[in-house]
């Protein structure tokens, strides 16, 4: 460490004012406080000496999605480890959890890499552009994005895609803090409409699943799709309804425990609870956007369990299990809790979350073409939440406009 | 004398092209530019047919300006430009029944494009008849070429094709695992693709850069 400190005290005077690459500042500046406290101080007016800021934050962020991040590796290795047994070419008792973690990690962390190289390159551009600084907004989003990715997905059109979030979906507007919508989020509706080949459908959630016949890596939500509008007296469909019952394959523990076929972060739940209790114990995500999201989708469920026809198992499954399938609780925990694109206000919060999660299980219960309703539903309520932030603002000063007349 | 083609006559020509481009610096006629760009050869077809109703209609609406009443003037420049948009529709059911299929509505609806009507009203009513014309047919060319790129880059990623005639290195792409880019064909990414056009034009020239 101290020989870093060195070279880049060494370094510095080239990149100040006149100095020969001071162009490249930005650059340096992001380097140099990310390793180091910067010894920077404020120039005039109050300020508030807190030792949390962006860098913190995200960096909290990062803690509590590294168990689903540690899962996903394992869950990726053993899926597919349970494929190969499946197709009767190797028996699942000849790995170890090493093994899947192992093989899990090879396979993902290219996926890592190439969303923090090309992210972070997008993101040096565009400050030694503007000269401002790097900021940290993209730590989370580099690491969001692969974890919402099938474990297959080509690593050029995840790297286009994060172009597209880094450029579209926040330079445009001017950075990070000023975007309306959820940079990973948007990477993953780029991807999901532009090669939707690689994003849906049974082949593409379990490692080179489309090389060998006969198995199916169907997500829980795929295999829900199928079972909208069935004979409930027919053979496949009773034997496809069985692995949703408490010893099928998409049975509520296993949901639980996340043992899966899905994205590489979104399927344990545990995992995802860690996550959550660290953001909340930190008060970094937050509790209001969580909670009412959670209500939202399970009254949605239950309402549609209340009017679900027989022939209709997406609708008539029960509430609970129907929010541990698909990426609910990632979205929920993660993606909905985005400081900068969601709702501001305390009961803007409120609403916002209780209509993502009400309009999440909406879509991907009627629209079988979008099983994953849950990006779609966050997104759509990252445009409206200045909407709500701006009523709910209106309506507490109508409130307090009553209350001056009253004294008068 | 005034020369035939002055400085003011390139202006009226350039001037629609750059920095006072109908689609990209005043928004107008953004309803086709969107809705029929996804392959070059209906673009083209779209821009010749803007081309001509554009230049058409000028020129009669300034040949008419002073004896139209100014009470029903909007009226009599509807009734030009749809009689002409009428014209050019069955031209192209007749000679080119393919485009005009593709193109469906959006021929006939030539008539509601704001460009067209922007400029009667705020030029043609006002102008000589050759400087009319040439206004008209800068800003058909600035509305057309803004058209025939957005629908290069979206026929190009999209379906990887060029006029409906597959690229010739293309092929070697799909083998190493290039695919085409399903969001291209999709209208919200011609919105993008015009945004970043706006974008390039607004960093070269900072003039258009609105004051906050």
């Amino acid at each position: 460490m101290k020989l870093m400190h060195n070279i880049l005290k060494k370094i510095k005077p080239h990149f100040e004012k006149e100095g020969a690459l001071s162009a490249l500042y930005p650059a340096y500046d992001a380097f140099e406080t990310f390793l180091f406290v910067p010894n920077h101080t404020s120039q005039s007016g109050t300020h508030i000496r807190d030792s949390v800021d962006l860098k913190r934050t995200m960096v909290i962020v990062i803690i509590a999605l590294l168990p689903c991040l540690f899962f996903g590796m394992w869950n990726t290795g053993y899926q597919y480890h349970l494929q190969l047994a499946s197709a009767g070419l190797q028996s699942i008792e000849d790995y170890n959890f090493w093994d899947h973690f192992f093989f899990g990690f090879w396979k993902f962390m290219p996926l890592v890499i190439v969303s923090y190289v090309v992210g972070l390159s997008v993101e040096f551009a565009f400050a030694v552009n503007r000269k401002h600084q790097v900021n940290e907004g993209y730590l989370v989003t580099g690491m969001l994005i692969p974890l919402t990715m099938p474990i297959d997905v080509p690593l050029w059109m995840l790297a286009l895609s994060v172009i597209f979030a880094v450029v579209i979906g926040k330079e445009v507007f001017g950075g990070t803090g000023m975007n309306i919508l959820n940079p990973a989020l948007t990477a993953r509706a780029f991807i999901f409409f532009a090669y939707p080949t690689k994003m849906s459908g049974d082949k593409v959630w379990v490692h080179s699943a489309d090389k060998i016949d006969g198995v199916s890596g169907e997500t829980a939500l795929g295999q829900l799709a199928s079972l909208v509008d069935i004979d409930p007296n027919d053979e496949t469909v009773i034997s496809k309804i069985s692995e949703f019952s408490s010893d099928g394959a998409y049975s509520l523990s296993n949901s639980f425990l996340g043992i899966i076929p899905g994205s590489v972060g979104e399927t344990s739940v545990i995992a995802i609870m860690i996550g959550a209790a660290i953001l909340l114990f930190t008060g970094v995500g937050s509790f209001r956007i969580m909670a009412s999201m959670f209500i939202g989708g399970l009254s949605m469920a239950y309402v549609f369990n209340l009017v679900a026809p027989d022939t209709n198992l997406f609708m008539s499954l029960d509430p609970i299990h129907q929010l541990c399938i698909g990426s609910f609780l990632f979205g929920m925990v993660f993606m909905a809790t985005d400081p900068v694109s969601a709702a501001q206000t305390n009961k803007g919060k409120i609403i916002y979350g209780f209509l993502c999660g009400v309009l999440s299980v909406l879509i991907r219960v009627f629209n079988p073409a979008y099983p994953e309703g849950v990006m779609v539903a966050i997104l759509f309520m990252n445009v409206m939440a200045p909407l709500i932030d701006h009523y709910v603002v209106e309506a507490n000063i109508k409130k307090r406009l009553k209350r001056l007349k009253v004294d008068e | 004398m005034k020369s035939f083609f002055n400085k003011q006559h390139q202006k009226l020509i350039a001037d629609p092209m750059g920095d006072q481009n109908p689609i990209t610096i005043q928004v107008l006629g953004i309803c086709s530019a969107l809705a029929i760009t996804t392959q070059l050869e209906n673009a083209l077809v779209m821009t010749l047919a803007v081309i001509f109703v554009m230049t058409s209609a000028s020129s009669i609406i300034s040949i008419l300006r002073n004896h139209i009443p100014n009470r029903i003037r909007i009226i009599v420049q509807l009734l030009v430009v749809a009689s002409l948009v009428a014209l050019v529709d069955q031209i192209l059911k007749a000679f080119l029944p393919d485009a005009s299929e593709q193109l469906s509505v959006f021929i006939g609806l030539i008539i509601t494009n704001c460009i067209i009507m922007g400029r009667l009203e705020a030029f043609a009513m006002g102008n000589k008849l050759w400087d009319s014309f040439l206004d008209a047919l800068g800003n058909a060319f600035g509305y057309g070429w803004i058209l025939v790129a957005v629908a290069f880059v979206r026929e190009l990623f999209g379906s990887g094709k060029l006029m409906g005639y597959e690229v010739p290195g293309f092929s070697y792409l799909y083998e190493l695992g290039y695919m085409n880019n399903n969001l291209m064909i999709l209208p919200p990414m011609a919105l993008i693709v015009v945004g970043l056009i706006i974008w390039m034009q607004r960093s070269r020239n900072n003039d258009l850069i609105e004051e906050n």
